[in-house]
Protein backbone atom coordinates (compact mmCIF):
# COMPACT_ATOMS: atom_id res chain seq x y z
CA UNK A 1 0.00 0.00 0.00
CA UNK A 2 1.71 3.21 -1.09
CA UNK A 3 2.11 5.85 1.61
CA UNK A 4 -0.26 8.77 1.05
CA UNK A 5 1.41 12.11 0.24
CA UNK A 6 2.17 14.22 3.30
CA UNK A 7 0.70 17.44 1.92
CA UNK A 8 -2.75 18.12 0.50
CA UNK A 9 -2.83 17.84 -3.29
CA UNK A 10 -1.99 20.87 -5.40
CA UNK A 11 -5.16 20.43 -7.44
CA UNK A 12 -8.25 18.45 -6.62
CA UNK A 13 -11.46 18.56 -8.61
CA UNK A 14 -14.72 16.70 -8.15
CA UNK A 15 -17.30 16.70 -10.92
CA UNK A 16 -15.99 19.84 -12.56
CA UNK A 17 -18.44 20.82 -15.27
CA UNK A 18 -18.86 23.57 -17.78
CA UNK A 19 -21.78 24.10 -20.10
CA UNK A 20 -21.97 26.95 -22.60
CA UNK A 21 -25.39 28.35 -23.43
CA UNK A 22 -25.22 29.10 -27.12
CA UNK A 23 -28.12 30.28 -29.28
CA UNK A 24 -28.07 26.91 -31.07
CA UNK A 25 -28.39 25.03 -27.79
CA UNK A 26 -26.25 24.10 -24.77
CA UNK A 27 -22.70 22.82 -25.33
CA UNK A 28 -21.42 20.49 -22.63
CA UNK A 29 -17.73 21.22 -23.01
CA UNK A 30 -16.65 19.64 -19.72
CA UNK A 31 -18.85 16.95 -18.21
CA UNK A 32 -17.65 16.07 -14.74
CA UNK A 33 -13.88 15.91 -14.30
CA UNK A 34 -12.40 14.29 -11.20
CA UNK A 35 -8.75 15.09 -11.00
CA UNK A 36 -6.05 15.01 -8.34
CA UNK A 37 -2.57 16.43 -8.85
CA UNK A 38 0.00 16.00 -6.11
CA UNK A 39 2.40 18.73 -5.06
CA UNK A 40 5.54 18.81 -7.14
CA UNK A 41 4.00 16.63 -9.83
CA UNK A 42 4.24 17.36 -13.54
CA UNK A 43 0.86 16.48 -14.99
CA UNK A 44 0.33 16.17 -18.73
CA UNK A 45 -3.21 17.01 -19.82
CA UNK A 46 -3.94 15.61 -23.26
CA UNK A 47 -6.85 15.27 -25.58
CA UNK A 48 -7.95 15.72 -29.16
CA UNK A 49 -9.27 19.06 -30.34
CA UNK A 50 -12.61 19.94 -28.82
CA UNK A 51 -12.05 17.57 -25.91
CA UNK A 52 -12.48 20.27 -23.28
CA UNK A 53 -8.78 20.74 -22.44
CA UNK A 54 -8.72 24.49 -22.85
CA UNK A 55 -12.05 24.90 -21.06
CA UNK A 56 -10.79 22.85 -18.11
CA UNK A 57 -7.58 24.84 -18.03
CA UNK A 58 -9.46 28.14 -18.09
CA UNK A 59 -11.64 26.99 -15.22
CA UNK A 60 -8.66 25.93 -13.12
CA UNK A 61 -6.96 29.28 -13.72
CA UNK A 62 -10.14 31.18 -12.68
CA UNK A 63 -10.65 32.64 -16.14
CA UNK A 64 -13.96 30.84 -16.55
CA UNK A 65 -16.44 30.05 -13.78
CA UNK A 66 -17.44 26.36 -13.58
CA UNK A 67 -21.07 25.43 -14.18
CA UNK A 68 -20.89 22.70 -11.56
CA UNK A 69 -18.67 20.62 -9.32
CA UNK A 70 -15.93 21.82 -7.05
CA UNK A 71 -12.22 22.27 -7.08
CA UNK A 72 -9.37 23.24 -4.80
CA UNK A 73 -6.31 24.75 -6.46
CA UNK A 74 -3.16 25.65 -4.52
CA UNK A 75 -5.07 25.30 -1.27
CA UNK A 76 -7.92 27.64 -2.17
CA UNK A 77 -11.48 26.85 -3.16
CA UNK A 78 -11.91 27.66 -6.83
CA UNK A 79 -15.47 28.88 -6.62
CA UNK A 80 -15.43 30.56 -3.23
CA UNK A 81 -11.94 32.05 -3.15
CA UNK A 82 -10.84 32.57 -6.74
CA UNK A 83 -8.77 35.59 -5.68
CA UNK A 84 -6.83 33.31 -3.34
CA UNK A 85 -6.24 30.88 -6.19
CA UNK A 86 -4.94 33.67 -8.43
CA UNK A 87 -2.40 34.71 -5.81
CA UNK A 88 -0.86 31.25 -5.73
CA UNK A 89 -0.85 30.14 -9.35
CA UNK A 90 0.95 31.12 -12.51
CA UNK A 91 -0.52 30.93 -16.00
CA UNK A 92 1.41 30.85 -19.24
CA UNK A 93 -1.02 31.15 -22.12
CA UNK A 94 -0.50 29.65 -25.50
CA UNK A 95 -0.29 32.98 -27.21
CA UNK A 96 2.17 35.42 -25.84
CA UNK A 97 0.77 38.29 -23.98
CA UNK A 98 3.81 40.41 -24.69
CA UNK A 99 3.79 43.96 -25.98
CA UNK A 100 6.39 43.95 -28.78
CA UNK A 101 7.43 47.54 -28.09
CA UNK A 102 7.83 46.99 -24.36
CA UNK A 103 11.20 46.03 -22.83
CA UNK A 104 11.52 42.67 -21.11
CA UNK A 105 12.33 44.28 -17.79
CA UNK A 106 9.25 46.51 -17.93
CA UNK A 107 6.95 43.55 -18.68
CA UNK A 108 8.41 41.62 -15.74
CA UNK A 109 8.18 44.55 -13.34
CA UNK A 110 4.61 45.37 -14.38
CA UNK A 111 3.55 41.76 -13.84
CA UNK A 112 5.22 41.84 -10.44
CA UNK A 113 3.32 44.98 -9.52
CA UNK A 114 0.08 43.40 -10.70
CA UNK A 115 0.84 40.75 -8.10
CA UNK A 116 1.04 43.60 -5.59
CA UNK A 117 4.80 43.49 -5.13
CA UNK A 118 6.20 46.90 -4.14
CA UNK A 119 8.17 48.51 -6.94
CA UNK A 120 11.63 47.77 -5.53
CA UNK A 121 10.74 44.16 -4.85
CA UNK A 122 9.23 43.79 -8.31
CA UNK A 123 12.51 45.04 -9.82
CA UNK A 124 14.56 42.61 -7.75
CA UNK A 125 12.26 39.75 -8.65
CA UNK A 126 12.62 40.64 -12.34
CA UNK A 127 16.42 40.47 -12.05
CA UNK A 128 16.23 37.21 -10.13
CA UNK A 129 13.98 35.56 -12.71
CA UNK A 130 16.15 36.87 -15.54
CA UNK A 131 19.17 35.18 -13.94
CA UNK A 132 17.22 31.96 -13.41
CA UNK A 133 15.96 31.80 -16.97
CA UNK A 134 18.99 33.17 -18.79
CA UNK A 135 17.36 36.47 -19.76
CA UNK A 136 19.76 38.93 -18.10
CA UNK A 137 21.32 40.04 -21.38
CA UNK A 138 17.86 40.64 -22.84
CA UNK A 139 16.31 42.69 -20.05
CA UNK A 140 16.48 46.00 -21.83
CA UNK A 141 15.48 44.76 -25.24
CA UNK A 142 11.93 45.15 -26.57
CA UNK A 143 10.15 41.79 -26.57
CA UNK A 144 9.47 42.12 -30.27
CA UNK A 145 13.21 41.84 -30.91
CA UNK A 146 13.48 38.42 -29.25
CA UNK A 147 13.44 35.02 -30.90
CA UNK A 148 10.51 32.67 -30.39
CA UNK A 149 12.34 30.64 -27.78
CA UNK A 150 13.45 33.73 -25.89
CA UNK A 151 9.94 35.14 -25.92
CA UNK A 152 8.61 31.90 -24.49
CA UNK A 153 11.12 32.13 -21.67
CA UNK A 154 9.94 35.66 -20.89
CA UNK A 155 6.33 34.46 -20.91
CA UNK A 156 7.23 31.67 -18.51
CA UNK A 157 9.09 34.17 -16.32
CA UNK A 158 5.91 36.25 -16.19
CA UNK A 159 4.04 33.17 -15.00
CA UNK A 160 6.56 32.60 -12.21
CA UNK A 161 6.74 36.13 -10.82
CA UNK A 162 4.70 35.33 -7.74
CA UNK A 163 6.59 32.08 -6.93
CA UNK A 164 3.42 30.08 -7.65
CA UNK A 165 2.64 26.74 -6.09
CA UNK A 166 1.11 25.59 -9.35
CA UNK A 167 2.04 26.81 -12.81
CA UNK A 168 -0.27 26.14 -15.74
CA UNK A 169 1.43 25.84 -19.11
CA UNK A 170 -0.83 25.85 -22.15
CA UNK A 171 1.00 24.24 -25.08
CA UNK A 172 4.35 25.69 -24.04
CA UNK A 173 6.43 24.58 -27.01
CA UNK A 174 3.98 24.97 -29.87
CA UNK A 175 5.69 26.74 -32.73
CA UNK A 176 9.21 26.41 -31.34
CA UNK A 177 12.19 24.88 -33.10
CA UNK A 178 13.60 21.62 -31.69
CA UNK A 179 16.48 23.34 -29.91
CA UNK A 180 14.20 25.74 -28.07
CA UNK A 181 11.82 22.91 -27.24
CA UNK A 182 14.57 20.89 -25.60
CA UNK A 183 15.71 24.00 -23.71
CA UNK A 184 12.20 24.58 -22.48
CA UNK A 185 11.76 21.00 -21.34
CA UNK A 186 14.89 21.39 -19.23
CA UNK A 187 13.52 24.61 -17.83
CA UNK A 188 10.24 22.95 -16.81
CA UNK A 189 12.16 20.15 -15.12
CA UNK A 190 14.31 22.68 -13.28
CA UNK A 191 11.31 24.65 -12.08
CA UNK A 192 9.87 21.54 -10.52
CA UNK A 193 13.20 20.30 -9.16
CA UNK A 194 14.44 23.57 -7.67
CA UNK A 195 11.21 25.07 -6.37
CA UNK A 196 8.90 22.10 -5.96
CA UNK A 197 6.40 23.83 -8.22
CA UNK A 198 3.55 21.68 -9.48
CA UNK A 199 3.25 21.87 -13.27
CA UNK A 200 -0.02 21.38 -15.13
CA UNK A 201 0.80 21.14 -18.78
CA UNK A 202 -1.43 20.80 -21.82
CA UNK A 203 0.18 19.77 -25.05
CA UNK A 204 -0.44 18.37 -28.49
CA UNK A 205 3.05 16.91 -28.60
CA UNK A 206 2.94 13.39 -27.28
CA UNK A 207 6.74 13.19 -27.16
CA UNK A 208 6.62 16.18 -24.83
CA UNK A 209 4.06 14.52 -22.56
CA UNK A 210 6.12 11.36 -22.61
CA UNK A 211 9.35 13.19 -21.75
CA UNK A 212 8.06 15.59 -19.10
CA UNK A 213 4.96 14.24 -17.42
CA UNK A 214 5.01 12.10 -14.29
CA UNK A 215 1.41 11.30 -15.00
CA UNK A 216 -0.88 11.84 -17.94
CA UNK A 217 -4.60 12.48 -18.00
CA UNK A 218 -6.42 12.06 -21.30
CA UNK A 219 -9.73 13.82 -21.86
CA UNK A 220 -12.16 13.31 -24.68
CA UNK A 221 -15.61 14.80 -25.16
CA UNK A 222 -15.45 16.51 -21.79
CA UNK A 223 -14.60 13.52 -19.59
CA UNK A 224 -11.42 11.76 -18.51
CA UNK A 225 -10.93 8.60 -20.57
CA UNK A 226 -7.55 7.46 -19.28
CA UNK A 227 -4.91 8.34 -16.73
CA UNK A 228 -1.62 6.97 -15.52
CA UNK A 229 2.10 7.24 -16.02
CA UNK A 230 3.25 7.21 -19.64
CA UNK A 231 4.53 3.65 -19.18
CA UNK A 232 1.20 2.53 -17.69
CA UNK A 233 -0.78 3.98 -20.56
CA UNK A 234 1.46 2.40 -23.14
CA UNK A 235 1.27 -0.99 -21.41
CA UNK A 236 -2.48 -0.91 -20.88
CA UNK A 237 -3.63 0.53 -24.17
CA UNK A 238 -0.93 -0.21 -26.70
CA UNK A 239 -0.08 -3.52 -25.12
CA UNK A 240 3.59 -2.76 -24.69
CA UNK A 241 5.41 -0.38 -22.31
CA UNK A 242 7.94 0.45 -24.99
CA UNK A 243 5.31 1.36 -27.57
CA UNK A 244 4.91 4.99 -28.51
CA UNK A 245 2.53 7.18 -26.61
CA UNK A 246 0.98 7.97 -29.97
CA UNK A 247 -0.20 4.36 -30.28
CA UNK A 248 -1.63 4.43 -26.78
CA UNK A 249 -3.39 7.71 -27.50
CA UNK A 250 -4.87 6.39 -30.71
CA UNK A 251 -6.10 3.32 -28.86
CA UNK A 252 -7.68 5.41 -26.12
CA UNK A 253 -9.41 8.07 -28.15
CA UNK A 254 -9.78 6.38 -31.49
CA UNK A 255 -8.12 9.26 -33.21
CA UNK A 256 -4.89 11.20 -33.15
CA UNK A 257 -3.99 14.10 -30.86
CA UNK A 258 -3.29 16.15 -33.89
CA UNK A 259 -2.85 16.06 -37.61
CA UNK A 260 0.78 16.22 -38.68
CA UNK A 261 1.04 19.72 -37.36
CA UNK A 262 -0.29 20.63 -33.93
CA UNK A 263 -3.26 22.85 -34.44
CA UNK A 264 -3.37 26.23 -32.77
CA UNK A 265 -6.54 26.84 -30.78
CA UNK B 1 -7.31 51.75 -1.44
CA UNK B 2 -5.85 48.77 -3.28
CA UNK B 3 -8.20 49.49 -6.19
CA UNK B 4 -6.53 52.87 -6.53
CA UNK B 5 -3.04 51.38 -6.40
CA UNK B 6 -3.96 48.59 -8.84
CA UNK B 7 -5.55 51.09 -11.23
CA UNK B 8 -2.36 53.12 -11.01
CA UNK B 9 -0.20 50.16 -12.08
CA UNK B 10 -2.46 49.42 -15.06
CA UNK B 11 -2.64 53.11 -15.96
CA UNK B 12 1.14 53.42 -15.85
CA UNK B 13 1.64 50.47 -18.14
CA UNK B 14 -0.79 51.71 -20.76
CA UNK B 15 0.38 55.30 -20.57
CA UNK B 16 3.94 54.18 -21.26
CA UNK B 17 2.65 52.13 -24.18
CA UNK B 18 0.79 55.17 -25.56
CA UNK B 19 3.79 57.45 -25.23
CA UNK B 20 5.85 54.94 -27.16
CA UNK B 21 3.67 55.25 -30.25
CA UNK B 22 3.52 58.91 -31.24
CA UNK B 23 2.02 58.16 -34.68
CA UNK B 24 -1.04 56.58 -33.10
CA UNK B 25 -1.53 59.70 -31.02
CA UNK B 26 -1.58 61.81 -34.13
CA UNK B 27 -3.86 59.59 -36.18
CA UNK B 28 -6.29 59.41 -33.28
CA UNK B 29 -7.05 63.07 -33.61
CA UNK B 30 -6.85 63.30 -37.37
CA UNK B 31 -10.55 63.39 -38.12
CA UNK B 32 -11.52 66.17 -35.69
CA UNK B 33 -8.40 68.03 -36.77
CA UNK B 34 -9.44 67.89 -40.41
CA UNK B 35 -12.93 69.07 -39.57
CA UNK B 36 -11.45 71.98 -37.65
CA UNK B 37 -8.91 73.00 -40.25
CA UNK B 38 -10.73 72.26 -43.49
CA UNK B 39 -14.40 72.58 -42.56
CA UNK B 40 -14.21 75.28 -39.94
CA UNK B 41 -13.13 78.12 -42.24
CA UNK B 42 -16.23 77.46 -44.38
CA UNK B 43 -18.48 78.55 -41.55
CA UNK B 44 -16.96 81.93 -40.75
CA UNK B 45 -19.12 83.92 -43.15
CA UNK B 46 -22.34 81.99 -42.57
CA UNK B 47 -25.04 83.07 -40.21
CA UNK B 48 -25.61 80.13 -37.95
CA UNK B 49 -28.47 81.64 -36.02
CA UNK B 50 -26.54 81.53 -32.75
CA UNK B 51 -24.62 84.12 -30.78
CA UNK B 52 -20.85 84.16 -30.88
CA UNK B 53 -18.44 83.39 -33.71
CA UNK B 54 -18.63 80.27 -35.81
CA UNK B 55 -15.50 79.01 -34.03
CA UNK B 56 -17.28 79.20 -30.71
CA UNK B 57 -19.87 76.93 -32.26
CA UNK B 58 -17.56 74.56 -34.11
CA UNK B 59 -14.71 73.96 -31.67
CA UNK B 60 -16.95 72.59 -28.91
CA UNK B 61 -18.51 70.30 -31.52
CA UNK B 62 -15.12 69.09 -32.69
CA UNK B 63 -14.04 68.41 -29.10
CA UNK B 64 -17.12 66.31 -28.44
CA UNK B 65 -16.51 64.56 -31.77
CA UNK B 66 -13.00 63.68 -30.60
CA UNK B 67 -14.33 62.31 -27.34
CA UNK B 68 -16.97 60.30 -29.18
CA UNK B 69 -14.76 58.88 -31.91
CA UNK B 70 -11.68 58.45 -29.78
CA UNK B 71 -13.65 57.05 -26.89
CA UNK B 72 -15.73 54.52 -28.80
CA UNK B 73 -12.82 52.95 -30.65
CA UNK B 74 -10.48 52.25 -27.75
CA UNK B 75 -12.12 48.83 -27.53
CA UNK B 76 -10.18 47.77 -30.63
CA UNK B 77 -6.96 48.02 -28.65
CA UNK B 78 -8.45 45.82 -25.96
CA UNK B 79 -9.60 43.31 -28.55
CA UNK B 80 -6.06 43.07 -29.85
CA UNK B 81 -4.77 42.58 -26.32
CA UNK B 82 -7.33 39.85 -25.77
CA UNK B 83 -6.26 38.00 -28.88
CA UNK B 84 -2.63 38.33 -27.87
CA UNK B 85 -3.29 36.83 -24.44
CA UNK B 86 -2.41 40.00 -22.54
CA UNK B 87 -5.79 40.28 -20.83
CA UNK B 88 -5.75 36.68 -19.62
CA UNK B 89 -2.27 37.15 -18.23
CA UNK B 90 -3.37 40.24 -16.33
CA UNK B 91 -6.54 38.58 -15.08
CA UNK B 92 -4.70 35.73 -13.38
CA UNK B 93 -3.34 38.12 -10.76
CA UNK B 94 -4.78 39.57 -7.53
CA UNK B 95 -5.77 42.76 -9.37
CA UNK B 96 -9.52 43.15 -9.77
CA UNK B 97 -11.06 43.34 -13.27
CA UNK B 98 -12.34 46.78 -12.36
CA UNK B 99 -8.78 48.04 -11.97
CA UNK B 100 -7.92 46.61 -15.39
CA UNK B 101 -10.83 48.58 -16.85
CA UNK B 102 -10.30 51.82 -14.94
CA UNK B 103 -6.56 51.91 -15.62
CA UNK B 104 -7.22 51.82 -19.33
CA UNK B 105 -10.07 54.33 -19.13
CA UNK B 106 -7.85 56.73 -17.22
CA UNK B 107 -5.19 56.45 -19.90
CA UNK B 108 -7.81 57.18 -22.57
CA UNK B 109 -9.07 60.24 -20.68
CA UNK B 110 -5.52 61.61 -20.38
CA UNK B 111 -4.88 60.96 -24.06
CA UNK B 112 -8.12 62.54 -25.26
CA UNK B 113 -7.76 65.59 -23.04
CA UNK B 114 -4.20 66.10 -24.31
CA UNK B 115 -5.43 65.85 -27.89
CA UNK B 116 -8.27 68.26 -27.05
CA UNK B 117 -5.78 70.83 -25.80
CA UNK B 118 -4.00 70.62 -29.14
CA UNK B 119 -7.27 71.09 -30.99
CA UNK B 120 -8.16 74.12 -28.89
CA UNK B 121 -4.73 75.63 -29.55
CA UNK B 122 -5.29 75.10 -33.26
CA UNK B 123 -8.71 76.69 -32.93
CA UNK B 124 -7.17 79.68 -31.23
CA UNK B 125 -4.75 79.98 -34.11
CA UNK B 126 -7.66 79.99 -36.54
CA UNK B 127 -9.46 82.75 -34.70
CA UNK B 128 -11.33 81.16 -31.84
CA UNK B 129 -11.81 83.52 -28.92
CA UNK B 130 -13.23 82.10 -25.73
CA UNK B 131 -12.83 82.71 -21.98
CA UNK B 132 -10.24 80.53 -20.26
CA UNK B 133 -12.75 79.30 -17.70
CA UNK B 134 -15.01 78.22 -20.55
CA UNK B 135 -12.20 76.36 -22.27
CA UNK B 136 -11.28 74.55 -19.05
CA UNK B 137 -14.89 73.62 -18.45
CA UNK B 138 -15.02 72.29 -21.99
CA UNK B 139 -12.00 70.07 -21.28
CA UNK B 140 -13.71 68.78 -18.17
CA UNK B 141 -16.74 67.79 -20.23
CA UNK B 142 -14.44 66.03 -22.71
CA UNK B 143 -12.79 64.14 -19.86
CA UNK B 144 -16.08 62.86 -18.44
CA UNK B 145 -17.53 62.00 -21.86
CA UNK B 146 -14.35 60.14 -22.85
CA UNK B 147 -14.46 58.09 -19.67
CA UNK B 148 -18.07 57.12 -20.34
CA UNK B 149 -17.50 56.05 -23.93
CA UNK B 150 -14.22 54.29 -23.25
CA UNK B 151 -15.82 52.17 -20.53
CA UNK B 152 -18.65 51.22 -22.87
CA UNK B 153 -16.22 50.52 -25.67
CA UNK B 154 -14.19 48.14 -23.47
CA UNK B 155 -17.35 46.42 -22.32
CA UNK B 156 -18.26 45.79 -25.95
CA UNK B 157 -14.76 44.62 -26.80
CA UNK B 158 -14.91 41.91 -24.13
CA UNK B 159 -17.96 40.40 -25.79
CA UNK B 160 -17.08 40.33 -29.46
CA UNK B 161 -14.40 38.19 -31.04
CA UNK B 162 -13.09 40.06 -34.07
CA UNK B 163 -12.20 43.61 -35.02
CA UNK B 164 -14.66 43.80 -37.94
CA UNK B 165 -17.47 42.72 -35.61
CA UNK B 166 -16.51 45.43 -33.15
CA UNK B 167 -16.17 48.12 -35.80
CA UNK B 168 -19.54 47.24 -37.30
CA UNK B 169 -21.32 47.69 -33.97
CA UNK B 170 -19.43 50.84 -33.03
CA UNK B 171 -20.03 52.43 -36.42
CA UNK B 172 -23.71 51.57 -36.63
CA UNK B 173 -24.36 53.01 -33.22
CA UNK B 174 -21.92 55.90 -33.43
CA UNK B 175 -22.65 57.57 -36.74
CA UNK B 176 -26.32 58.49 -36.28
CA UNK B 177 -25.64 59.60 -32.70
CA UNK B 178 -22.87 61.90 -33.89
CA UNK B 179 -25.00 63.42 -36.62
CA UNK B 180 -27.92 63.92 -34.26
CA UNK B 181 -25.82 65.69 -31.65
CA UNK B 182 -25.42 68.85 -33.67
CA UNK B 183 -21.65 68.57 -33.51
CA UNK B 184 -20.69 70.37 -36.69
CA UNK B 185 -23.63 72.68 -37.09
CA UNK B 186 -25.97 73.79 -34.36
CA UNK B 187 -29.42 72.23 -34.15
CA UNK B 188 -30.88 75.73 -34.21
CA UNK B 189 -30.62 75.34 -37.98
CA UNK B 190 -32.64 72.14 -37.95
CA UNK B 191 -36.28 71.63 -38.87
CA UNK B 192 -38.53 70.75 -35.96
CA UNK B 193 -38.43 66.97 -36.43
CA UNK B 194 -34.63 66.80 -36.52
CA UNK B 195 -34.28 69.08 -33.55
CA UNK B 196 -36.76 66.91 -31.67
CA UNK B 197 -34.89 63.72 -32.49
CA UNK B 198 -31.69 65.37 -31.40
CA UNK B 199 -33.08 66.04 -27.94
CA UNK B 200 -33.12 62.31 -27.32
CA UNK B 201 -29.37 62.11 -27.82
CA UNK B 202 -27.39 62.83 -24.61
CA UNK B 203 -24.37 64.19 -26.50
CA UNK B 204 -26.45 67.06 -27.77
CA UNK B 205 -26.68 68.41 -24.23
CA UNK B 206 -22.93 68.05 -23.80
CA UNK B 207 -22.21 70.08 -26.95
CA UNK B 208 -24.75 72.73 -26.06
CA UNK B 209 -23.22 73.07 -22.59
CA UNK B 210 -19.68 73.46 -23.94
CA UNK B 211 -20.92 76.01 -26.45
CA UNK B 212 -22.43 78.07 -23.66
CA UNK B 213 -19.20 77.76 -21.71
CA UNK B 214 -17.28 79.06 -24.71
CA UNK B 215 -19.58 82.07 -24.76
CA UNK B 216 -19.00 82.71 -21.07
CA UNK B 217 -22.63 81.94 -20.16
CA UNK B 218 -21.89 79.88 -17.02
CA UNK B 219 -25.05 80.67 -15.13
CA UNK B 220 -27.10 79.45 -18.07
CA UNK B 221 -29.40 76.51 -17.38
CA UNK B 222 -27.92 74.85 -20.47
CA UNK B 223 -24.56 74.37 -18.79
CA UNK B 224 -26.11 72.81 -15.71
CA UNK B 225 -28.35 70.56 -17.80
CA UNK B 226 -25.41 69.45 -19.94
CA UNK B 227 -23.37 68.69 -16.84
CA UNK B 228 -26.18 66.65 -15.33
CA UNK B 229 -26.78 64.64 -18.52
CA UNK B 230 -23.08 64.02 -19.11
CA UNK B 231 -22.46 62.90 -15.54
CA UNK B 232 -25.51 60.64 -15.55
CA UNK B 233 -24.37 59.12 -18.83
CA UNK B 234 -20.90 58.59 -17.41
CA UNK B 235 -22.26 56.85 -14.33
CA UNK B 236 -24.44 54.60 -16.49
CA UNK B 237 -21.69 53.78 -18.98
CA UNK B 238 -19.05 53.09 -16.35
CA UNK B 239 -21.39 50.76 -14.50
CA UNK B 240 -22.42 48.97 -17.69
CA UNK B 241 -18.83 48.78 -18.90
CA UNK B 242 -17.61 47.39 -15.59
CA UNK B 243 -20.34 44.78 -15.55
CA UNK B 244 -19.66 43.69 -19.13
CA UNK B 245 -15.95 43.58 -18.35
CA UNK B 246 -16.44 41.41 -15.27
CA UNK B 247 -18.88 39.04 -16.92
CA UNK B 248 -16.59 38.37 -19.87
CA UNK B 249 -15.83 34.71 -20.10
CA UNK B 250 -13.84 34.08 -23.19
Amino acid sequence: MPTPPLHPPAIRTRGLTRTFQLPAGPVHAVRGIDLTVDRGEILGFLGPNGAGKTTTLRMLTTLLPPSGGEATVAGHDLRGDSAGVRRRIGYVAQSGGLDPACAVREELVTQGRLHRLPKAEARERAEELARDLGLTALLDRPTGALSGGQRRRVEIALGLINRPEVVFLDEPTTGLDPGSRAELWDLVRRIRAEHGTTVFLTTHYLDEADALADRIVVVDAGVIVAEGTPADLKARHAGDPTASLQDAFLAITGRSATADEPLAI
Amino acid sequence: MTLLADTGVVFGRYLRATLRSKTNLFFGMLQPLLFLALFGPLLTKLSLGVSGSSWQTLVPGVLVQLALLGGSYVGLGLLMDRNLGVIDRMRVTPVSPLALLLGRVLRDVVQLVAQSVLLVLLGLAFGLRAPLAGILLGLLFVAVLSAALAALSYGLAMHVRTSPEFAAIANTAGMPLMLLSGLLLPMSLAPGWLDGASRAVPFRYTVDAVRQAYLGHYADGTLALGAAVTLAMAALCLTAGARLFRRAER
